[in-house]
């Protein structure tokens, strides 16, 4: 069974391509997304094309899907034909699939479900990645914040932190924004007494 | 207490200003409902959305509705039409390129004599190529309505390929197509971009086209009958107050938002004001009826406007009109719905819900149930008139 992959996310359908391939689900294709979409497709010929639900030009699919089915050429069909339940999950997740007529659901349903769990990993990925920036730039900020706070207060570094934490719980805010705040006065006021 | 909520997809475009206004302005709040907004790029997408529950109503192109509902291009789930969020507002703009070559003037061009130049132009073996922005809207439908009438075969002469309408301009600009028909303001940005030229508006060839729609899932419209009611006066209010002379400044501002159209105030306003820019060095033009909202009973649906897209549909997918697909068609659009909402204010409900289109010349009264209705011009560009109980004649005599 051939699987075609069309992703805005280069990572994602890396991640999506990387499991089915680890689960010998099929004879894949990744389509590059910044060159010529339907010519690939013609190209590849496959049996199933995932897509993610957002991508821009799934309005253009469908109408090549379409032409296709005119053309008495191999015709897609949008996958719940046979399987709401297993659809409505897979749009939850962000990925649509689009797969020949007459392909039988089971074997359609592990592909559907493996990219269902690549996209929710991909989800969890970017969510710690997001987590992780934040909170070294939060790290950055008190850093810095320390820093002004020592130089211009003669304080040291328990001290300086001390300082931030007390602020911080009397306005009921956190300490990196505590530490934004004072890297931004320190940047706008410069060298001021 | 929490307000029943409405969750409500939408493609960046001038014609989704009815919901975003009902929330912005407090419509829907004071009707007892609250709206969520949710925005894609594409209508597979918002139509996806709307399938799967992510989203309870969707503003959407008329056809792809029906479409929905008669499972074509993917298995049939019924919907339900219960509002039309306007009439017209989309334009065919052509690229810089092509307008030289069939020589368009200052003013918008004539359907007729526009046609016979691109039909010179194809005959010397040009093959145009023409974007719309989906298989099953109605930009599609008046795109090929006009071309056919004026001789040049959509599908032989020309070709129609599908492009999203944030991606029209940039379509355009990359001479991908030669050629947009879009709504607002992606036709005005192609022009702002120097990249295409206003050549027609869609008024010009159907005055009183049906376009955006309120569209929601049958089952989910009748289960929340009172709440659905709500959102429609909602609506309704929100259509009062974009026609509304002294909002059009406010109503420009709030959709050029970010969350919105993300696109300039200025060219926006244009647009919701009916006066258009054909030409990036051109002055805006008055342009009676561009876009077409409230007035008219314009919310109203008709079941005789889903009857002639059906029309369309069988005629441009090849396949034979077929009685009870006729009658499924029609009966996406729900005026029963928008007369239980809207009777006891102050709508205009009309006394029929199917009637003639395309053969009012100038503004005549009607039947009414609830307030007085005139309706103006509504006219093909070729003078044909439609007749929703004559479909198969009708068809056999467009070819």
């Amino acid at each position: 069974m051939r699987i075609a992959i069309i992703d805005t996310s280069r990572t994602r359908a890396a991640i999506i391509f990387e499991g089915l391939r680890d689960a010998a689900l099929g004879d894949l294709v990744l389509i590059d997304p910044g060159g010529p979409m339907l010519a690939q497709l013609e190209a590849a010929r496959p049996e199933v094309v995932l897509v993610n639900l957002e991508n821009p030009s799934r309005d253009v699919l469908e109408d090549f899907f379409a032409m296709s089915r005119a053309l008495a050429r191999p015709i897609a069909m949008f996958v719940d034909q046979s399987d709401a339940e297993s659809t409505a999950a897979a749009v939850d997740a962000g990925v649509s699939a689009y797969i020949v007529d007459g392909l039988a659901r089971q074997r359609i349903k592990p592909v559907l479900d493996l990219a269902i769990r690549r996209f929710q990993a991909f989800a969890r990925l970017q969510a710690e990645l997001a987590e992780a920036k934040s909170a070294l730039a939060d790290r950055q900020a008190i850093d810095r914040a320390k820093a002004i706070l020592m130089r211009r207060r003669h304080l040291d570094e328990p001290a300086a932190y001390a300082l931030l934490r007390s602020h911080a719980m009397q306005s009921n805010r956190r300490i990196a924004e505590i530490a934004e705040a004072i890297v931004t006065s320190d940047a706008l006021m410069g060298d001021l007494p | 207490m929490t307000l029943p909520l409405f969750r409500i997809g939408f493609l960046p475009l001038v014609d989704a200003a009815l919901p975003i206004l009902a929330k912005e302005q407090g419509f829907a709040a004071s009707e007892g409902v609250a709206i969520d907004l949710v925005r894609d790029l594409t209508w597979a997408t918002v139509r996806d959305r709307l399938l799967y529950g992510h989203t309870d109503a969707a503003h959407m192109v008329a056809p792809l509705a029906i479409a929905t509902t008669l499972g074509r291009g993917r298995p049939a789930v019924p919907l339900a039409v219960p509002f039309v969020l306007g009439l017209n507002g989309n334009a065919v703009t052509l690229s810089t390129a092509l307008a030289e070559t069939v020589g368009l003037g200052d003013g918008l061009a004539d359907p007729v004599r526009l046609g016979e130049r691109l039909r010179a132009v194809v005959a010397t073996g040009r093959r145009l190529r023409f974007g719309v922005v989906h298989r099953y809207s109605s930009h599609n439908y008046m795109l090929r309505y006009w071309l056919a009438a004026v001789g040049v075969r959509p599908d032989l002469d020309v070709e129609i390929v599908v492009t999203s309408p944030p991606f029209a301009a940039d379509a355009l600009a990359a001479g991908e197509v030669d050629g947009i028909c879009v709504g607002e303001p992606w036709n005005s940005i192609a022009v702002d971009r120097g990249v295409g030229r206003i050549a027609l508006v869609t008024a010009q060839i159907w005055r009183r086209g049906v376009e955006k729609v309120l569209a929601m899932r049958a089952d989910a419209a009748a289960e929340r009958g009172e709440e659905v009611a709500a959102l429609l006066r909602a609506l309704h209010r929100a259509a009062a107050h974009f026609v509304a002379p002294d909002t059009a400044e406010d109503s420009a501002a709030i959709l050029s938002r970010r969350e919105y159209c993300d696109a300039p105030a200025a060219t926006i306003l244009r647009a919701i004001t009916d006066r258009v820019r054909l030409a990036r060095d051109g002055a805006a033009l008055h342009i009676p009826d561009f876009m077409f909202q409230y007035r008219e009973a314009a919310n109203f649906p008709w079941r005789s406007q889903a009857a002639w897209l059906y029309s369309q549909m069988t005629r441009w997918d090849g396949t034979p009109f077929a009685e009870e697909e006729a009658k499924a068609a029609e009966g996406v659009f729900r005026p029963d719905l928008y007369r239980a909402a809207l009777a006891g204010s102050s709508a205009t409900l009309p006394g029929a819900s199917s009637k003639m289109e395309g053969s009012i010349g100038s503004a005549t009264g009607v039947g009414a149930t609830q307030g007085r209705l005139i309706l103006g011009s509504d006219r093909f560009f070729d003078g044909r008139a439609f007749d929703p109980d004559e479909i198969p004649a009708y068809l056999r005599g467009l070819d």
